[in-house]
């Protein structure tokens, strides 16, 4: 089964590369583009063919690696 | 007194560490490799400064996870002090150790000059050695260097004494220009500028050098 894990900071963790990337749009002349935050994104192959241990198991690599919960959130798709 | 710096794949100021160790202890250190299971009977943990694993995920978070880190989470919850330099103090937020987090240098540059520290704790068997509000001068090194901790736990730890290095000119955002924090319990101290590389005149100063002598006059 693959997981498609989305990380991304929190509300209020200041994010440099974001304000740095909106910087470089505007400068393209992307003056739409507002507040931009940076994330990560992660896929793997989970071997379990039951989607809540699938995802009970990917939500545990989560909190233990994958993200750092004092500054980031996750969310999971299956 | 009998000290171990713990070596990572990527850690580069671990003979740096060792030597600052050797100078002030009299005794070379231990190295002992991250994929070691057990410590022995030992004073002191140092997690030196570098690049484990490329800083690849985060910055000390695959570091964090290496088998060597139970049993030094071990030691630290014995009460054995841990010394956590730059990477070392990026490893000890992230396996929990110390509170918080390291986040990218809030101009977006690596940092790598001498910064003026003040010495916000000087009754600590870290910094027993600086009198409180002594302004050193300590090279940093780093790109994920900006403190963060939401407001509590920022508020929780200036009012038990825990910052213990303030920089005087912040040089990568951190949170209330944090440098260096203890945990509650006084064993372990993470800070982001270097003092090992700071203990020999023909180096460009000693101002790191009081606090090996801390330890050493804590420990003997």
């Amino acid at each position: 089964m693959k997981a498609k894990i989305y990380i991304t900071l929190k509300n209020g963790v200041l994010d440099p590369q974001g304000k740095a990337i909106e910087g470089a749009l505007h400068g393209l002349g992307f003056i739409a583009a507002n507040h931009v935050r940076q994330g990560k994104y992660i896929e793997l192959d989970v071997a379990e063919t039951d989607a809540a241990k699938a995802y009970a198991s990917v939500e545990e690599m989560c909190k233990k690696l994958l993200a750092n919960t004092v500054i980031e959130n996750y969310r999971i798709e299956l | 007194m009998k000290a171990a710096v713990i070596v990572f794949p990527g850690s580069n100021c671990d003979r740096d560490m060792a030597a600052a160790l050797e100078k002030v202890t009299g005794v070379k250190p231990m190295m002992v490799w991250h994929q070691d299971t057990e410590l022995p009977d030992i004073d002191l943990i140092a997690l030196p400064g570098g690049f484990s694993y490329g800083d690849y995920l985060r910055s000390g978070a695959m570091a964090a996870q290496s088998s060597i880190m139970r049993a030094v989470k071990l030691k630290a919850d014995a009460g054995v002090r841990v010394l956590a330099v730059c990477n070392g103090f990026q490893i000890a937020t992230e396996v929990g150790l110390l509170p918080g987090a390291l986040m990218r240098n809030a101009g977006l540059k690596f940092v790598c000059r001498d910064v003026g520290l003040r010495v916000e704790n000087a009754r600590t068997g870290f910094t027993s050695g600086y009198t409180k509000n002594q302004t050193i001068s300590i090279p940093v090194a780093h790109h994920d260097g900006n403190y963060f901790a939401d407001a509590a736990t920022l508020d929780a730890l200036e009012h038990s004494g825990q910052v213990v290095f303030r920089y005087t000119d912040n040089p990568n955002g951190s949170a209330r220009d944090i440098a260096g924090i203890i945990n509650a319990a006084g064993n372990v101290l993470g800070m982001m500028p270097h003092p090992e590389r700071l203990i020999e005149p023909e180096l460009g100063g000693i101002d790191g050098l009081p606090l090996f002598e801390s330890l050493l006059g804590k420990l003997h």
